[in-house]
């Protein structure tokens, strides 16, 4: 598993996509003799899940720089595909094309955030932390800054923001295991939990990266496949990506007919919605552009400031190598976002259009009751017909459903053979497994690296130090599934609020650290707590207490607030405390040149 | 070893190279955005423009800037013999 591993990685890979196209055909085959919808589906998620609980096993150590950041021998190629399936989480996967099938335009403002987010990855921090030579994030924070209150302030803001992602990612497998799997959803999560511990526990950030590229592999193609097959099945073109702008146009003029946004739902289902935003209209004036950009803003900042990512880039071998990561990473991540509006786009208009057969809008309710794939998804609670108004036509504020739907279900509304949904079902528990891995990871990683050995117990032995990783690992595991396992909606809704509260309490302390060489301890401590503070005391204002919002930053946007504090905090008292010493400033001119040894050793 | 002499060339061309790039980074992320409402109005391949450049446009921008961005510095540091 060393260097003849490194070399062979192109045939590895290659080998295990075509082992899984074959995977896939072979499904298609026993569906062809009969096989059932369900046991496919259980193939499908076993199967693959094996497979990374293989690689995971492969890939076990016991050596400290393997463990934290893979031995530093990832090429930037395959880091690029691990961190696109670190990033893209199950609701990524499941519930971007969803949002933008309901929220239209505004909703894009993700699709910018989180592609962008990484030019300022790759500009201001991933090539200088990469030099750094840290572990983990708190390691450059408490090293640049010198002492445990910065380091303790840099993983308290660590944990909050990543546990509040984690729980969901734990809750995505729990649900998809359990609908695949036909278990208990309770059950789900922890069978979900058992497959990314597996992933992580005995080889830290070497198994898991190897396991994210086998994860992006499967996500991308459970994500494309799906959208070219019903594209040129329906005659919108061999690439829809680009070929879509008339469908959109299309949507405008149904949506015009149909009444959307005049007409508006006069029932209502729990968890469910009724389209009433217009597609791709844009609504005017000053204040929606400053919502827009303002979330923009957030979800880049975060993207630049959350550990799991950034920490990615400390498994590269070289500076260059980082560097290079982060542009492979953003057109991995590019491919399944610049699809995800093309398939919003498809299935509204397969659903509204009345001259496609999979049409249903305006049709007469009892023929679209009769549908079965109406039928089996009403079943399990995901969508809902009424008929508001009595005229025994469906109308556009009469069809509720779950966003979710729209990349489940859209196979089967295309009309495509059922082992299609399967490799859906195993695209989105790869992308929710990769991200769920990668936080875990990140937070066990910060506690053992940053907390219990360098303020608890610098004495430790290697020994100790990976065994109280993997502890940790579990606890943290075993916590998260524990607060999936409750539903609380307030915290599973609440992805987004990990980038706000990401930025609101590093982003400054780390671009700064890099950038600005008068930034001293005093300047960063103050930075991370009072940026942290006032971030989340505006999300309590706002969502919790009643408040009204400043200007129309809500709680999606709580970061804008936090980041504003956080720099005026850190460069007000940078420069009325003392510059950092001679040797701090000289550790940041080392790490804005490539060449040379690392600032700090190579095992630490 | 670089000399300092070489060291702080590198150090100013990387910056100018960041503030470049942050200056297109900005364009296509907030700007182009801020008029989505107007661009709305200007037909492209079919789409609405705003609506274009939200789904598409920008994050193309994005993945070409890093592109270049990133052989733009590796030149630099290159010719600043601070390559590793």
């Amino acid at each position: 598993m060393q260097k003849g591993f490194i070399n062979n990685l192109p045939r590895i890979y290659g080998l295990y996509t075509g082992g899984f196209l074959g995977f896939i055909a072979l499904m298609a085959i026993l569906e062809q003799f009969g096989v059932p919808a369900d046991v496919l589906g259980i193939l499908f998620v076993t199967f693959t899940i094996a497979i990374y609980a293989t690689i995971g096993w492969l890939s076990r150590t016991m050596q400290v720089d393997a463990y934290y950041v893979a031995g530093r021998e990832v090429p930037p190629f395959y880091n690029g595909m691990a961190t696109a399936a670190d990033w893209m989480s199950g609701a990524s996967f499941v519930a971007m094309a969803g949002g933008i099938y309901f929220g239209g335009y505004g909703y894009l403002a993700f699709i910018v955030g989180w592609t962008g987010g990484y030019v300022l990855v790759n500009s201001l921090l991933a090539p200088y932390l990469r030099k750094f030579g840290c572990y983990t994030v708190p390691d450059f924070i408490g090293t640049r800054y010198g002492g445990n209150t910065a380091r303790l302030l840099a993983v308290i803001v660590l944990v909050v923001a990543s546990f509040t992602y984690v729980t969901a990612q734990i809750n995505a497998t729990g649900t998809i295991a359990a609908r695949a799997l036909q278990i208990s959803f309770e059950v789900g999560v922890w069978f979900g939990l058992l497959g990314i511990l597996l992933c992580s526990m005995l080889g830290g950030m070497r198994a898991v990266t190897w396991t994210q590229v086998a994860q992006y592999i499967v996500l991308i193609i459970a994500y494309l496949v799906p959208v070219f097959w019903m594209s040129n099945a329906q005659d919108f073109g061999l690439i829809p990506q680009f070929s879509y702008g008339s469908a959109v146009e299309r949507i405008g003029e149904l949506e015009a007919a149909a009444g959307v946004g005049q007409l508006m739902p006069s029932e209502s289902f729990v968890g469910l919605r009724a389209l009433t935003t217009p597609h791709a209209a844009a609504s005017e004036g000053a204040f929606a552009s400053w919502q827009f950009i303002t979330l923009v803003m957030v979800l880049m900042c975060g993207t630049a400031s959350l550990p799991h990512i950034l920490m990615r880039y400390f498994t590269t071998p070289s500076v260059r190598d980082a560097r290079r990561s982060v542009v492979y990473s953003l057109f991995f991540i590019f491919l399944l976002y610049f699809t995800a509006p093309a398939l919003a786009t498809f299935t509204k208009l397969q659903i509204m259009d009345p001259n496609l057969a999979t049409g249903i809008i305006g049709k007469s309710i009892a023929d679209v009751q009769s549908l079965e794939w109406i039928q089996k998804w009403n079943n399990v609670g995901f969508l809902a017909i009424s008929d508001s108004n009595g005229n025994g036509l469906l109308e556009i504020n009469e069809f509720f459903m779950r966003g979710d739907i729209v990349v489940l279900a859209t196979p089967e509304i295309a009309g495509l053979p059922y082992v299609i949904s399967g490799l859906v079902a195993a695209g989105g528990m790869a992308a929710a497994m990769s991200t769920a891995d990668g936080l875990l990871l990140a937070i066990a990683n910060a506690l053992s690296h940053d907390l219990y050995y360098k303020i608890i117990d610098p004495e430790a032995d290697t020994r100790t130090r990976l065994i109280v990783a993997r502890i940790l690992l579990l606890i943290i595991g075993a916590g998260g599934a524990l607060v999936a396992s409750l539903q609380l909606s307030s915290i599973l809704g609440a992805v987004a609020w990990a980038f706000s509260f990401a930025c609101s309490g590093l982003f400054f302390p780390l671009v700064l650290g890099v950038w600005w060489k008068r930034a001293n301890r005093q300047g960063a401590v103050a930075g991370m707590a009072i940026g942290f503070l006032a971030g989340s005391y505006y999300l309590y204002h706002v969502r919790f207490a009643g408040g009204t919002p400043i200007l129309g930053l809500d709680h999606l946007r709580f970061g804008i607030v936090g980041m504003a504090a956080s720099l005026v905090a850190m460069v007000g008292v940078s420069l009325a405390t003392e510059e950092p010493d001679a040797e701090t400033q000289a550790m940041v001119d080392a790490i804005r040149v490539p060449g040379g040894d690392t600032v700090l050793d190579q095992t630490h | 070893m670089a000399s300092s002499q070489n060291k702080a060339a590198h150090w100013q061309r990387t910056r100018n190279l960041t503030y470049v790039t942050l200056a297109i980074w900005f364009f296509f992320s907030f700007f182009v955005h801020w008029f989505g409402a107007e661009l709305n109005t200007i037909s492209f391949m079919g789409f609405p423009l705003g609506f274009y450049m939200a789904a598409q446009g920008s994050p193309i921008a994005f993945v070409i800037l890093l592109f270049w961005s990133t052989r733009r510095q590796e030149a630099i540091d290159e010719e600043c013999g601070v390559a590793e």
